[in-house]
């Protein structure tokens, strides 16, 4: 009996996550469900005559992923809550960052996932050419979806056992989100624009940045935020 | 020889009131300490502090020579809670393999079918926890606690739910254990249960031992009136 390392017990814990999503559901049906909503009433609020598609989708993008986000983020730690299930991953010989990592995974995969079927709605409703910039869009969606996991998951762990952590949650965590969604959605502005992506490279830097740090302080926090 | 069980000066403070209060005893393999205590007695919080799950304000607890909790430690311990600790959207077949694959079990899907087989749900394994009574899920709980074959098992009302049948498979597991070295502690209200397979028994009121003593020719019907004189 050889006891699971750090990633073994993470990648275990991160299966299990989206084998639950997976069988339920529910909470990836929600988020997508919110992202498109929230595409359609942006599309009909939106006056083409005042402000160009490509000006506004970034800020369209941006808002869905974060907003659908946090749904995925709140769900991670529900349902270890509900029959008490997160006591056995406590007892088992696991390091407790194995937890966050695993649960940050998992939410990792749902946010690109929904952000896999959100962008191509938002090329649909707001007619933009995304094609020749596919690739660097998918870039910067992984690594702003990094920064929004992490700290969204550290706060879904430490609002999770409080009566109003559906609400403490984004009240916590958007302040933390200003620095991922800044640099994201000028990027993104920059490459549905047409412009070079050489042209955002600070932008990415900052993300690149934010990511490392706080992946890093994540992992170190959260096993205080497990302490009774 | 070092206990395998050892709790010293154990303590727990919430606010300022003192749920557990300066616990020190020891168990040795194969012995079994049946605690029993009125609700709010602490029974709860001292399993809770004897499986790593809460941080002790005074003393420590050790699995062997290793204090909780260190990893080393709580791969030892199996918890049985009054919460079934299983993932309602699994079946009870995923919660306990999960289970095996976190404890490092090299060969998690035989152990699985072993820890089910024994809780006899080997017949209901492929079913959704959700889908499964009370009784059912109080198995599988036990199941997930006990498939890495723990040296210390924390009985918490481990009965509660069982019928006839699930109780008399719950009590020669306990026993098979027992008889194979590991160190018991089982949490009940109910004296006859608890006496029947303790080698010691404890009466906790107000977070300390008000009685501990060992259980071998203790008569039921004598204690059982100094309980309800101790608690009243």
């Amino acid at each position: 009996m050889t006891h699971p390392g750090l990633i073994a017990a993470s990648w275990l814990i991160a299966r299990k996550d989206l084998a639950i999503e997976f069988r339920t559901r529910s909470a990836f049906l929600s988020a997508l469900i919110l992202s498109l909503l929230a595409i359609v009433i942006f599309y009909f609020a939106w006056d083409p005559t005042a402000i160009g598609a490509a000006d506004l989708a970034p800020g369209v993008l941006w808002v869905t992923f974060t907003f659908s986000g946090l749904l995925a983020m709140h769900r991670s730690f529900g349902v270890e809550r509900q029959d008490g299930a997160i006591e056995a991953l406590l007892t088992a010989p696991i390091p407790r960052e194995a937890i966050f990592l695993g649960k940050a995974f998992a939410n990792l995969l749902f946010v690109l996932g929904v952000q896999a079927i959100a962008l191509p709605a938002v090329a649909i409703f707001y007619n933009l050419p995304v094609g020749h910039a596919l690739a660097p869009l998918a870039v910067v969606m992984v690594l702003a979806a990094i920064g929004l996991v992490s700290v969204g998951t550290l706060l879904g762990g430490l609002t999770a056992n409080t009566r109003l952590g559906e609400l403490l949650l984004p009240v916590l965590a958007l302040p933390f989100f200003v620095p991922v969604v800044m640099p994201a959605a000028q990027v993104t502005a920059h490459l549905l624009a047409g412009r070079p992506i050489a042209e955002a490279f600070a932008w990415i830097r900052i993300l690149l940045a934010f990511d490392l740090v706080f992946v890093y302080l994540c992992t170190l926090v959260f096993p205080l935020t497990l302490d009774d | 020889m070092t206990p395998l069980l050892e709790a010293e000066s154990l303590g727990r403070t919430f606010g300022a009131r003192r749920a557990v209060d300066e616990l020190t005893f020891s168990l040795d393999p194969g012995e079994c300490l049946a605690l029993f205590g009125p609700n709010g007695a602490g029974k709860t919080t001292a399993l809770r502090l004897l499986a790593g799950l809460i941080k002790p304000t005074t003393g420590t607890a050790r699995i062997g020579a290793t204090r909780l909790p260190d990893l080393a430690a709580r791969s030892r311990v199996g918890l049985i809670s009054h919460r079934s600790l299983l993932y309602d959207a699994l079946t009870a077949r995923e919660n306990v393999h999960f289970s095996a694959r976190l404890h490092g079990l090299t060969d998690a899907t035989a152990a699985t079918t072993r820890a089910l087989e024994a809780l006899r749900v080997g017949d209901r394994a492929d079913v959704p926890v959700r889908a499964l009574s009370r009784g059912l899920q109080q198995r599988v709980a036990i199941a997930r606690a006990i498939v890495h074959q723990p040296d210390v098992i924390l009985a918490d009302e481990p009965y509660t739910g069982l019928d006839e049948s699930g109780s008399a498979a719950l009590t020669g597991l306990l026993q098979e254990r027992r008889a194979a070295g590991a160190a018991l502690i089982v949490v009940t209200h109910h004296l006859q249960e608890g006496l029947a397979l303790a080698t010691h028994a404890a009466i906790l009121r107000s977070g300390r031992f008000a009685r501990y003593e060992r259980a071998a020719g203790l008569d039921l019907l004598r204690y059982a009136a100094e309980y309800r004189e101790l608690v009243a």
